[in-house]
């Protein structure tokens, strides 16, 4: 075992590259869950992100138009969701599912032809004068646009949240959804673009890690980040920059076992790979407690007539 | 324009009718999917409903519906319990892959010895595995108020890396040449879950689900504990003050279904698959989920519903080799189904009225 192979400065900057996915992800489901829609399709919607923008950007040769199918294949796949849950008022937690089991099943059959295929390289920013700063450098200024696109929705989410009157008005959705409608906002239209949006997002975050971080196709190559996604909605307490800090952590966690593995240390890989699983839990436990802060309406089945 | 009118109770006609129209709907979006795909729509549908049942290899096929039915249906019952009263396992493949892992396990330290006490221990063994496995997300939910959806889920990852653990490190079969893998507990006669009747599928688990489908009926129609189970999913507040505790129906719900999870897995293990491998695990704790929204969470539904899910299981095998249709196709296909019934279901609860103008809402 080496731990002197392990050097903090690449490790902090794989963490930013680590942590894009779910926080891509988890910051659409907190648009969605603001909404009072719970949508547990987080998983299908990603993987159907990662097949469609990785096809594209192959055919293609771009990886710009392949985020841009990703968006559009995972917003796609979320419209059969908003049409399950919004028209045809079945019940969330199921669809949710439904929407993964689907999207597993379609991402797989349309993977078939790009098993083993390299997808066009996405270039890194290269920063002039900051990426040049020692240390810091590296960590922040180093990275392909997409981390930073992560951390500027971050940011818009955040403000669209708290300051504008659309902000608002989802929030309001969100809350009570009878109050909502009552004052004449348009609840089944405001959710089914919130949910559009989260669709979206998980593709991006799918494709993320199809062109980027891995970068290759395989089946089921999400391995559960959707779900991570979601626990670190709950885990940010439905606060956009909370869910900057959660994807982190994660992001740190999962690329310090990838670590421990390369540096040999004497625990299996196997035992290594469960961390990321065993941490969500963990604090899922340590954040649960406070359940105030979850949107009222969420989950809710919205029927005008009643 | 249309219009939903909420029925002031759902209907009992759509109630049996919407699988029906689902699993017809999925039939013919299949079709669609099939031909998409280049191959001959009707074929393809003929091969997996048809000909594993009625066509020329189908005493092949026919004990088959029985050995991929049986987890099915043993895995689904359990879900339906928690599903019915809002208690939502969603990691039953974690349970499964954990029954499977600590029957074979006790089945592996008898090795060699034969004894008939082997395997009513490796059934208990399993039963537990997989109770103790759905207590962690039960535990944490009551304790701390953990969300159990995302709990069992992320404990299926567990679960998959300690098999895969399992598989390359302490059950690895010491005669095995280095291969992955634990010892055949096929030929191992104490440990085998053989066929009761030669070239019938009926094994141990088969009848261990049929026992589950009765025992659940009678829970749900003639025991307190089902009317309670009934009560919380349909009124909440009702059952709150009808005097259920919500504790025990949670520590019950995710204990049960985790129990027959396990169960599943270990006789999956002892019988049909034989032994602990990486790949051991195929997913019939996701389908189960299809299998129990299917059979409309009761459980004669479900026992119908799983022969069907089976079928598809099956046929989709035979299509895949006869047809060369991929085997992402038929999971698809398997998804399109709760994708369809859900959408469905709209007609039990709901009555579609066609309004000319817009009345007050």
């Amino acid at each position: 075992m080496d731990f002197g192979s392990i050097n903090p400065v690449l490790l902090l900057a794989s963490l930013m590259v680590a942590a894009t996915p779910i926080l891509l992800a988890a910051l659409g489901e907190l648009v969605v869950e603001r909404a009072g829609v719970l949508n547990l399709g987080v998983e299908g919607m990603m993987i159907i992100g990662a097949i469609c923008g990785f096809a594209v950007a192959v055919n293609t040769g771009s990886p710009v138009l392949g985020f841009v199918a990703a968006a559009g294949g995972g917003a796609l796949l979320s419209l059969l969701f908003a049409l399950l849950t919004q028209f045809a008022l079945a019940n969330q937690v199921a669809s949710g599912l439904a929407l993964t089991l689907f999207g597993l099943g379609l991402s797989a059959l349309l993977g078939q032809g790009y098993v083993g295929i390299k997808p066009p390289p996405v270039g890194k920013l290269d920063i002039p004068l900051l990426g040049d700063i020692p240390v810091l450098g590296p960590i922040l200024f180093s990275h392909d646009l997409m981390v930073y696109f992560g951390l500027g929705l971050v940011l818009a989410i955040w403000a669209m949240l708290k300051y504008t009157r659309a902000g608002l008005v989802l929030r309001a959705v969100g809350e009570n959804h009878d109050a909502a409608h009552a004052l004449g906002y348009k609840v089944v239209r405001i959710r089914v673009l919130a949910i559009l949006f989260g669709g979206a997002c998980a593709g991006l975050g799918g494709a993320y890690i199809s062109l980027i971080r891995v970068p290759q196709w395989t089946e089921g190559m999400t391995a559960g980040a959707g779900w991570i996604a979601l626990a670190l909605v709950v885990f940010a307490s439905w606060k956009a920059g909370r869910v900057l800090l959660g994807a982190w952590i994660f992001g740190g966690v999962t690329v310090l076992q990838l670590n421990l593995q390369a540096a040999g240390i004497a625990i299996p890989v196997e035992y290594l790979s469960m961390s990321p699983y065993l941490i969500t839990i963990l604090v899922l436990v340590i954040m649960s407690a406070d359940r105030s802060r979850a949107p009222a309406s969420l989950g809710r089945i919205f029927h005008a007539s009643q | 324009m249309l219009r939903f009118e909420k029925r002031p109770q759902p209907s009992q006609v759509w109630t049996y009718l919407t699988p029906l129209l689902a699993v017809v709907i999925t039939m013919i979006a299949g079709a669609a999917l099939f031909a998409a795909l280049g191959k001959d729509p009707v074929a393809a549908i003929t091969t997996i409903f048809w000909e594993p049942l009625f066509g020329e290899f189908a005493f092949y096929y026919r004990p088959q519906l029985l050995i991929k039915g049986a987890p099915l249906v043993l895995i689904a019952i359990g879900l339906s319990l928690g599903f019915r009263a809002g208690i939502w396992n969603i990691g039953a493949e974690g349970q499964y892959i954990i029954g499977a892992l600590t029957g074979a396990g006790v089945g592996l330290a008898f090795y060699p010895m034969e004894s008939w006490v082997i395997f009513p221990l490796m059934v208990l063994a399993g039963a537990l595995g997989g109770w103790i496995w759905a207590m962690i997300p039960a535990i944490l939910k009551l304790r701390f108020g953990t969300n159990e959806i995302l709990v069992s889920l992320m404990l299926v990852y567990v679960a998959e890396k300690l098999l895969a653990a399992m598989a390359l490190g302490l059950m690895k079969n010491p005669e095995g040449m280095g291969f992955p893998g634990s010892r055949n507990l096929r030929q191992y006669e104490s440990a085998h879950n053989a066929e009761l009747i030669t070239g019938s599928g009926m094994h141990w688990g088969v009848v261990a689900a049929m026992i589950a489908v009765i025992f659940a009926y009678i829970l749900l129609n003639r025991h307190i504990l089902g009317y309670h189970i009934r009560l919380t999913g349909q009124a909440p507040r009702a059952a709150r003050f009808a005097g259920v505790n919500p504790a025990r129906l949670v520590l019950f719900c995710l204990g049960t279904s985790g129990a027959l999870a396990g169960l599943a897995g270990m006789f999956e293990v002892a019988g049909p698959a034989g032994q602990v491998s990486i790949d051991f695990n195929v997913g019939y704790g996701f389908t189960a989920i299809i299998v129990a929204f299917l059979g409309r969470l009761h459980p004669v539904g479900i026992l119908l519903a799983g022969l069907l899910m089976a079928l598809t299981y099956i046929g989709g095998e035979l299509a895949q080799s006869n047809l060369g249709l991929p085997a992402a196709a038929i999971q698809l296909f398997q998804g399109m189904l709760l994708f369809f019934l859900l959408a469905v279901d709209v007609l039990t609860n709901y009555r579609i009225r066609l309004s000319r103008s817009e009345g007050v809402a």
